[in-house]
């Protein structure tokens, strides 16, 4: 699943095997709430769905095109608000209504995205990092400081259903993130085979290159970074709704932006399942390790500890790892006992051999 | 007829002149050549006329449109490709990916659309069967040899069937053989109807290739002519020698 590459070299038997996987994932996905209905399971369900949707729509924008936004928490807070601002002002009685009120937070999130991209893009590598997260803290300000508006410090009350009691509090919830996760996926998958999505790629390898070959490189870039935003501002808009109290410090929380791109670090920037199989694995993690230890913020450490073994370990993250290891596992087979290892013929004599895969994963 | 034509251009980078009025014209079906010593503005010139940098002054013709100012791109679409001095290729896309990037599409359905590719996979394939490295369809760019490289870019260039390519120094830091392949295709590419504008300073390349040649000293072009013209000119042995 991390693309055409893989696709086209991988035998039917991979790219089965892989199916079947996405299969039972998406099975199990759907049953969950039937098999593990204790609050408890649910409550972690939601938040580990809603990384999944988080992590992949950040992919879209950090992972493709290689502009790394630490500052996606303003998107998410900004449907955040938008969610509560929305329902509480046209009064709306808390049930499956109000959903509705999410693809028009995802709107309000786009109106905003296009504003700080239009400002943000004019910057790159670094400069572009710092630029997403000033924006962040800039939203986060505002929420403290518009008191009359988001309430401030003292926070923003959510109505929310008496109806949904007890154990089946989380499900409705569970399902809005569910179905908002698989869109995100589903974007971020078409994207990856599209045109569009070659574009992204090449823009992440060489801007300047991709743009003497036609790619109109700011209107790409724009476009995908307001994907992301928008689908990131739908997630924030349903976690408001699931809280039902919205504080500027956790809606705007930077470590909500540092969490979407770790977990896509770990399962393999500019892969579609890499942002999935991150989230999956961190969060429930993170939350296991926040219950053992108290509410404290001592699970930084653990995040701190993961991106560095991620750095050391898996450069590229999980997903082109065991690509990688498939393929030479597979090309040692097909080759014998007696190949090095070199899977391209060379053009003609006089020429200096090709790079290694070793080379490869040298070069970032 | 001349197919680019440049007229009065000017940059400066600072207190710099890089190009100083430089006027040059590129024949329709030629493959004209940009020569000079190091630091005359050869490159500047490129850079100008694909739209990576603007222009101070002067105007720039292609076909019957004005195209200064405008972005590389737009450029691009309007049919000028270019390849860059030490082979830019995206090191991440296999060669066949890197062979699509250049392809044109226009539309918003054209762009999300996927399943089209079929007869774009096959042209490229000819393309890079064309130039022999059809073998490395499925290798990452970054894998591939500095050669290989080399033939990938002006292959991939030639996707989008350009009218004018500009080449910066296709013989660079390339092997005997392989630069008389380079120069074999460059030449196969012209008759098919391709005009070329190249910058290059192997000479024995320039002067058995091009069917022109304009000389670039200071920023200004200072002489043009057939090779051996060129190759006479004593202003031209002045600017090399120096005076």
């Amino acid at each position: 699943m991390s693309g055409t590459r893989t696709l086209a070299i991988t035998p039917g038997r991979v790219t089965a095997l892989k199916g079947l996987a996405m299969l039972l994932v998406a099975i199990l996905a759907l049953i969950l709430p039937l098999i593990a209905p204790d609050p408890a399971t649910t409550g972690m369900a939601v938040f580990t769905v809603m990384y999944v949707g988080l992590a992949s729509a950040w992919n879209i924008m950090g992972g493709y095109t290689g502009y790394i936004s630490l500052g996606h928490a303003a998107f998410f807070g900004f449907g955040a608000y938008s969610f509560g601002l929305m329902i509480n002002h046209l009064n709306m009685a808390p049930g499956y209504l109000p959903f509705v009120l999410v693809p028009v937070a995802g709107l309000l999130t786009a109106a905003l995205a296009v504003g700080i991209g239009w400002v943000a893009l004019r910057t790159r590598a670094a400069t572009f990092v710092i630029v997403t997260i000033a924006f962040m803290f800039m939203l986060q300000l505002l929420g403290e400081n518009l008191v009359k508006l988001t309430g401030g410090g003292a926070g923003l009350a959510l109505p929310y259903s008496h109806d949904w009691g007890g154990d089946f509090f989380n499900i409705p919830y569970y399902y809005a993130m569910l179905a908002l996760a698989v869109l995100t996926i589903g974007v971020s998958w078409w994207i990856r085979r599209s045109k569009f999505g070659l574009g992204l790629l090449a823009i992440r390898d060489d801007e300047d290159k991709a743009l003497a070959v036609g790619v109109p490189t700011r209107s790409f870039k724009l476009t995908a970074f307001v994907i992301s935003a928008v689908l990131v501002g739908m997630i924030g808009a349903v976690y408001a709704y699931y809280v039902t109290y919205l504080y500027p410090q956790f809606a705007f929380d930077p470590l909500i932006g540092i969490s979407m791109v770790l977990m896509a670090f770990l399962g393999g920037l500019g892969t579609v399942s890499g942002p999935v199989i991150g989230a999956l694995l961190l969060e429930p993690a993170q939350m296991e390790f926040a219950y053992r230890f108290g509410a404290s913020r001592l699970y930084l450490v653990f995040y701190a500890a993961v991106f560095l073994i991620v750095i050391l370990l898996l450069p590229r993250g999980i997903v082109p790892s065991v690509a990688d290891l498939v393929h030479s596992w597979r090309r040692r087979r097909q080759a014998g006992p007696t190949a090095g290892g070199s899977r391209n013929a060379p053009v003609s004599a006089g020429e200096e051999p090709p790079a290694t895969a070793q080379q490869r994963l040298a070069s970032p | 007829m001349s197919l680019l034509e440049v007229k009065d251009l000017s940059k400066r980078f600072g207190g710099v002149v890089a190009v100083d009025s430089c006027s040059l014209s590129v024949p329709a079906g030629s493959i004209t050549g940009l020569i000079g010593p190091n630091g005359s503005g050869k490159t500047t010139i490129f850079n100008l006329v694909t739209g990576f940098i603007a222009p101070d002054g002067g105007e720039v013709h292609f076909k019957t449109r004005s195209i200064a100012g405008l972005g590389p791109d737009r450029i691009y679409a309007l049919g000028i490709g270019r390849t860059f001095q030490l082979a830019r290729i995206f090191p991440r896309l296999t060669a066949l990916e890197n062979m699509l990037v250049p392809v044109r599409r226009a539309g918003l359905r054209a762009l999300l659309s996927q399943g089209q590719w079929g007869h774009e996979k096959e042209r490229a394939m000819e393309m890079l069967a064309f130039m022999d490295i059809s073998q490395v369809a499925g290798t990452l760019g970054g894998a591939l040899s500095y050669g290989q490289r080399k033939l990938l870019e002006l292959a991939a260039v030639m996707m989008a069937g350009p009218e004018l390519v500009l080449l910066d120094e296709p013989a660079g830091g390339v092997n005997p053989a392989l630069l008389e392949r380079i120069a074999e295709r460059i030449r196969q590419l012209n008759q098919q109807g391709t005009t070329f504008l190249l910058v290059e300073h192997n000479m024995g390349f320039v002067m058995n290739l091009c069917h022109e040649v304009v000389v670039v000293h200071q920023g200004r072009a200072i002489a043009k002519g057939n090779p051996r013209e060129v190759r006479e000119n004593p202003a031209v042995l002045d600017a090399y020698l120096g005076t």
